[in-house]
């Protein structure tokens, strides 16, 4: 079961490549998306064996993140299809500067699109270190080419520094796995396979100056991908130029995928007895990533990058939660889930608003409710979810990290916590709110625009979860994320 | 790389490098407007855009008279075959050298897991990653930059060739293939990038960020 989750959008992607017409091109994306998500709830229901000698295993954790990649992958290539229709093919003229631009081969796009879940994938079902870096460093290289997607020279910088970041970032990873593989060598030399249940088992003979340097170097590399200050620098260039549709992935999806590979070496370090060590320093990020996240969305000038600091907030957030241990890594966790399925359908929207308005800045974007009724609705409710509301899940899972906080007596870090949710809350809801009232400063745009069914329902249905999430949370997810909390200390 | 022009820029082209043959410099955007009847400002700019994108011409920023004509190539002013660091190379080896102790005393500090294992490993490791990481964000060029990176990551596998013992062949080809796949899409980059801009300096990407300034 395993190998097919790898192997349908790994081959599809190969497929795409090849096939010249747009229409069965696209099919073959839906499909292979939904062929994904179908064999992604069935491991709900079967537990998938474990493929290539316990190399790949699906866990209670990377099934829930597996879930919520292929989740919004199938959402994504809905959307990405009406999007290709739309804004696929030809010559189109820039929205910032006005020049001229080509958009980069259909075909190219989609089969990114599908080996980027391929390696999306692995990384949710790797146990061994080695490969979890190898499947990370597979997501850098597939989604380049899809940032890139706008031939002109932004999306050629911000490509460029998210390749240079990343790798960099990447490669202080790898270091990591090898500082963890002298950790957990024996002192005859004989060494233990760097597949975690092996290492949680051999914990406690573990060196412990070397884990917690090879710890260290984990939280810088994957940091970086994941988007942590002072590491993030690469996330708002690539998430306002990249198309919408990829917007989306990268920060539901990509995210988390690097998050994950700090709680797997995070739950090396807990059974080892030294979670304390890397709690620590997730908070002091957690808190700093929020900070600076607070900084740069007020006053943010393009709604775009304003989501993307968004996005280095909630990471902040999330690992804030981690960081505070207990309650608040079941709360960092659900938070994850909750914040995946909120930004994307966020850039869904914002992706609608960009092909209506023609224009980035939130200054000049007026009126949607009125423009783009569906959208409007979406983007407001959006902003709700996103900031910490109720009826919304991520307010559950930000209540949970500030209770945790204040159930240790670390009333620093809750009063710093509510301050910056708060700043973050007047600063997002100043732009959101004028862009979604009012009346459209264009003439033209007074009128109605029809909508494309296939670019509102899927972030209509990520909505949905959203609000779902906050007022019932399904067995099996809560089991799954207290059992992933209680592997992290 | 330069692709056919439309009979109106052609003419347009033509126009400009006769202005600045006979004048000595370049029209201004209205006096392109006025002679072919162009009423607004931004009807020219499309086809100056049209005409830059095509690499015929090279337009300064936000000065008017600041066009440049293109003729075999490249513009003289844009050759620069000297990489020119941010960081001059006398600094650079001064830099160097306190990597090299900075990465002495950190190896000091991390016990070795075996005796048999050369005491030089960790250091000789520490200081080409810092090197690597120096010449990244030191210097200009992109490819460089590229350059900088293989440091790094030749840093990094010696580390793992003299320390650990016993990495499975599946990781290792993985290690291998990424390696291989990120040069060839940074690669790709580089060939854009100059493509694009007509250089490969990476610090002239800078047109992404919060606040105009």
């Amino acid at each position: 079961m395993i190998p097919s989750l790898l192997l349908i959008p790994a081959v599809g992607g190969v497929l795409a490549y090849f096939v010249r017409r747009a229409g069965p091109r696209r099919a073959l994306l839906v499909l292979a998306a939904v062929a994904h998500a179908g064999m992604t709830a069935a491991t709900w229901r079967v537990e998938p064996a474990p493929a290539w000698g316990g190399w790949l295993e699906l866990d209670a954790l990377g099934r829930m993140f597996l879930t919520i990649t292929s989740a919004l992958f199938l959402a994504a290539a809905l959307y990405g299809v009406a999007y290709l229709r739309e804004e696929g093919h030809g010559e189109r003229r820039d929205v910032e500067e006005g020049f001229l631009f080509d958009n980069a081969p259909e075909a190219t796009f989609t089969a990114c699109l599908l080996l980027f879940l391929a390696a999306m994938t692995l990384v949710t079902v790797s146990q061994g270190f080695g490969l979890l870096w190898v499947a990370v460093e597979a997501t850098t290289l597939a989604s380049a080419p899809l940032i890139y997607f706008h031939r002109h020279h932004r999306s050629l910088e911000a490509t460029w520094k998210y390749l240079l970041i990343c790798s960099v970032g990447i490669a202080l990873a790898l270091l990591g796995n090898f500082f963890l593989a002298v950790a957990a060598s024996g002192h005859g030399g004989a060494s233990v396979r760097l597949v975690l249940p092996d290492l949680i088992a051999r914990a406690p003979g573990l060196r412990i100056v070397w884990l917690r340097a090879a710890f260290l170097l984990f939280l810088v590399g994957y940091g970086t991908k994941m988007g942590l200050a002072p590491l993030h620098t690469w996330l708002p260039d690539a998430h306002s130029e990249a198309p919408s549709v990829v917007s989306a992935l990268l920060s539901g999806a990509l995210l988390n995928c690097a998050l994950l590979g700090i709680v797997r070496v995070q739950q090396v370090c807990a059974a080892a007895g030294q979670a304390a060590f890397g709690q620590g320093l997730l908070v002091g990020f957690g808190l700093l990533s929020m900070a600076v996240a607070a900084v740069f969305i007020l006053g943010q000038a393009d709604y775009k990058r304003m989501l993307a600091y968004s996005s280095v907030e909630h990471m902040g957030i999330l690992t804030l939660g981690i960081g505070l241990g207990g309650g608040g890594t079941f709360g960092g966790m659900l938070h994850a889930v909750n914040h995946s399925f909120t930004k994307a359908m966020m850039f869904l929207v914002a992706g609608n608003i960009l092909t209506r308005y023609r224009s980035k800045s939130t200054e000049e974007v007026r009126g949607v409710l009125r423009a783009l009724p569906a959208s409007g609705i979406l983007w407001a409710i959006g902003l709700f979810a996103i900031t910490g509301s109720p009826p919304f899940g991520p307010f559950l899972s930000e209540l949970t990290i500030l209770k945790a906080a204040l159930d240790q007596g670390r009333a620093g870090v809750a009063i710093a916590y509510l301050i910056l949710l708060a700043v973050i809350f007047v600063g997002m809801a100043t732009a959101i709110l004028g862009m979604a009232q009012g009346v459209p400063r264009d003439a033209r745009m007074t009128a109605r625009a029809r909508e494309p069914l296939l670019r509102v329902v899927p972030a209509a249905a990520l909505a949905a979860v959203v609000l779902l999430l906050g007022v019932y949370i399904p067995p099996a997810v809560r089991t799954a994320l207290e059992d992933a909390a209680r592997a992290l200390g | 790389m330069t692709e056919t022009l439309t009979d109106r820029q052609e003419k347009i082209l033509a126009f400009i490098k006769r202005s600045i043959q006979e004048q000595g410099y370049p029209p201004t955007i209205r006096e392109i407007g006025e002679h072919f009847g162009i009423r607004s400002t931004n009807g020219v700019n499309d086809h100056l855009k049209a005409l830059e994108r095509k690499g015929y011409l090279l337009r300064g920023e936000l000065k008017s008279r600041a066009l440049s004509v293109i003729e075999g190539g490249k513009p003289a002013r844009f050759v620069r075959r000297e990489v020119e660091p941010f960081v001059g190379y006398g600094l650079s080896m001064l830099i160097g050298t306190s990597f090299l102790a900075g990465s002495l005393w950190l190896a000091g500090r991390l016990p070795l897991p075996s005796p048999t294992i050369s005491p030089l490993v960790v250091p000789v490791a520490l200081f080409t990653m810092l090197v690597g990481l120096f010449l990244i964000v030191s210097r200009r060029k992109a490819l460089t930059q590229v350059l900088g990176y293989l440091v790094l990551e030749n840093a990094i596998y010696a580390f793992g060739v003299g320390l650990v013992e016993g990495t499975p062949m599946v990781v290792e080809l993985g290690v291998l293939l990424d390696l291989f796949v990120a040069v060839f899409v940074m690669g790709i980059a580089v060939f854009h990038i100059n493509r694009e801009f007509d250089h490969i300096d990476a610090d002239r990407l800078s047109t992404l960020r919060d606040w105009a300034g």
